[in-house]
């Protein structure tokens, strides 16, 4: 089930990427990274039997990136908390130049908590974090009129487990944008 | 000292199949030894209803009675007059119940029961009850009600009913459906069914109304559906949280969660008649969950405006709040019990679990009840004695009750699917 709904979101990505127009932006196997920082560069681990790597610049162009961060639809939050992790801060920023670029377009942000705790009282906390990434969408170019929140708390868990890890999926606020 | 007891409960099956199946987890090591005598019946074919199999399923739940198995039993009398107080007292049973069921006129019947002290041979309680075919169940559940009553001196809540939610299916196929059974778990009916979420049900005072949120069309709204007719109204549906409905005592408001364009939740109450809203809370925080005192002066909520979720009180009337919990960093979803007003059920973190206390506001003091790691939606029984809550047993959402000292445990286990939030009704009317 937990694989079927990333499927869905995969492909409600892919969506999104040919109706405005993207290139395919879904990397091959060979040019996946598998340690990569922000800026796009490698870095090497010093460990026993692995050797000193070496680094190499910033191959990606702009409007990749843009596309790569539009694909990501998920914000995730930390455990009681509405504050934008500082690793999502690229991805709403993309989101909100697109809106911004696209004044016709808008997007549902879809505000979410995991199980634990009284129902209600998630709901407002789901509320908060679709709020947060309102708030960050206006500050950089969104207009309120394009951005609509809804808050289904714990409702709606994105993994349908019982656990730490389950748990940290499921505090998420979910940007929609409705075909 | 607690006596671990695991009953299977029977629910019999008929025309409505119970969904849900009750356990008894824990209960007291004093209940008290009873017996229920089988019903004497001589109208034609089989008795419609089993009387003494309904009491002495109502008197064990309650945790409180120890009823003999009918297989102990050396006779069965059905009237005061043909009981050997001395045979009883060898079986070691404290009181004794007997009865028949009687045929009347156009399907309809009495119910007469004596209830006897052993020890003294002295009559406790007689009692004849009339009752229609259709009624015959909910008169038995009286008959327990009468003899709790008189044995502990506190009201039975064995005629009342529950409402929960159910959850059928998985991940996207999910169904939720509202339920109404009685406080046994008999004559489970569907009152609302939709693929999206069923949250929050509340009971009007007079039982006969729930209200309840629904995701339906994506979004919030609140509805208030009567139980008879199905008949149901859609009281608030503003873009953004439409949430936590709750009925004042006297059945003319309606307080409910509300959010401002922001995304601030504020508690607001509708006067049912006009419709008309008005602003009970203002505070930039979180302010939901909201229950009425009985006497309705006043309501209780969940508010994080100290940081993390607290329970504070405001008058209805408005006006400042006043924090009333302080034992620890998370307490919510308050309930005021029915007949201590200082007593509040809540959920709390008790060593990184959600579980199910008591507060005594006047003494300050945080009673922790439950031993889950998810307990939440505590919901008093009428007669103050027990709460009913939701938890988690194998990953699966299942429903219990712990009575108010925490002495007596009981798991209600659903046959089909997920159930959680229930809310026990109150007291039927008359």
């Amino acid at each position: 089930m937990m694989h079927t709904m990333r499927n869905l979101i995969i492909l409600a990505g892919a969506g999104l990427l040919v109706a405005c127009g993207g290139q395919d932006a879904v990397p091959t196997a060979d040019e996946a990274p598998d340690v990569v920082d922000r800026d796009g560069s490698r870095t090497g681990v010093g460990r026993d039997g692995v050797q000193e790597g070496e680094e190499f610049g910033d191959d990606t162009d702009l409007s990749d990136v843009d596309e790569d961060l539009l694909d990501e639809r998920i914000i995730h939050f930390d455990f009681d908390s509405d504050a934008i992790r500082a690793e999502f801060e690229p991805v709403i920023a993309a989101h909100a130049r697109y809106l911004a670029d696209n004044p016709d377009a808008s997007a549902r942000l879809e505000g979410h908590t995991d199980e634990r705790g009284s129902r209600e009282y998630n709901i407002g906390l789901g509320e908060r974090r679709a709020q947060a990434v309102r708030r960050s969408l206006l500050l950089q170019g969104a207009s309120a009129g394009q951005i609509s929140t809804v808050s289904y708390g714990e409702e709606r868990p994105q993994v349908f487990e019982s656990n730490e890890s389950a748990w940290a999926e499921n505090r998420r606020t979910e940007i929609v944008y409705p075909q | 000292m607690r006596l671990k007891l695991l009953i299977l409960g029977l629910l019999l099956a008929g025309a409505a199949r119970a969904e849900l199946r009750i356990e008894i987890t824990e209960g007291v090591a004093e209940a008290v030894p009873i017996a229920i005598v089988p019903f004497g019946w001589d109208g034609a074919g089989e008795a419609p209803v089993d009387v003494a199999g309904v009491v002495t399923a109502d008197l064990e739940r309650s945790g409180r009675f120890a009823p003999m198995s009918q297989d102990d039993m050396l006779e069965r009398p059905t009237s005061g007059s043909d009981i050997d107080f001395e045979d009883w007292r060898l079986l070691g049973t404290d009181v004794v119940v007997v009865g028949k069921l009687l045929p009347e006129a156009d399907e309809t019947f009495t119910i007469q029961f004596q209830l006897f002290d052993v020890f003294r041979g002295e009559q406790l309680l007689g009692y004849r009850l009339p009752s229609t075919r259709a009624a015959l169940r909910a008169s038995a559940h009286k008959v327990s009600d009468m003899i709790f009553e008189k044995l502990t001196g506190i009201p039975g809540a064995f005629s009342t009913r529950i409402a929960y939610v159910s959850v059928e299916g998985e991940g996207p196929d999910r169904r939720f459906k509202l339920i109404v059974a009685d406080a046994d778990g008999e004559n489970p009916s569907t009152i609302a069914d939709s693929p999206e979420s069923i949250l929050s049900p509340a009971w009007s005072p007079d039982g006969r109304q729930l209200a309840y949120v629904s995701f339906e069309g994506d979004a919030s709204s609140i509805y208030v559906q009567t139980l008879r007719t199905g008949d149901r109204q859609r009281l608030s549906a503003h873009a953004g949280v439409n949430g936590a409905p709750a009925f004042s005592p006297d059945g003319r408001s309606l307080a409910m969660t509300l959010s401002d364009p922001d995304g601030n939740l504020d508690i607001w109450v509708m006067n049912l008649a006009s419709r008309e809203l008005r602003r009970l809370t203002d505070s930039d925080a979180i302010d939901t969950e909201a229950a009425w005192t009985p006497d309705g002066d006043s309501l209780v909520f969940t508010s994080d405006r100290s940081g993390g979720p607290q329970i504070y009180r405001v008058s209805a009337r408005g006006g400042r709040a006043e924090r009333l919990t302080f034992e620890g960093n998370y307490n919510a979803r308050p309930r005021v019990s029915p007949t201590a007003e200082n007593e509040l059920a809540v959920v709390h973190i008790d060593r990184g679990n959600y579980r199910i206390a008591i507060v005594d506001v006047a003494r300050n003091t945080l009673q922790v009840l439950t031993e889950g790691r998810l307990d939440e939606s505590p919901s008093f029984a009428p007669n103050g004695s027990t709460i009913i809550y939701a938890t988690q047993d194998g990953g699966q959402g299942v429903l219990a009750t712990v009575s108010v000292d925490g002495q007596v445990q009981q798991r209600i286990v659903s046959e089909e699917g997920e159930v959680r939030e229930p809310v026990w009704s109150p007291f039927p009317p008359g």
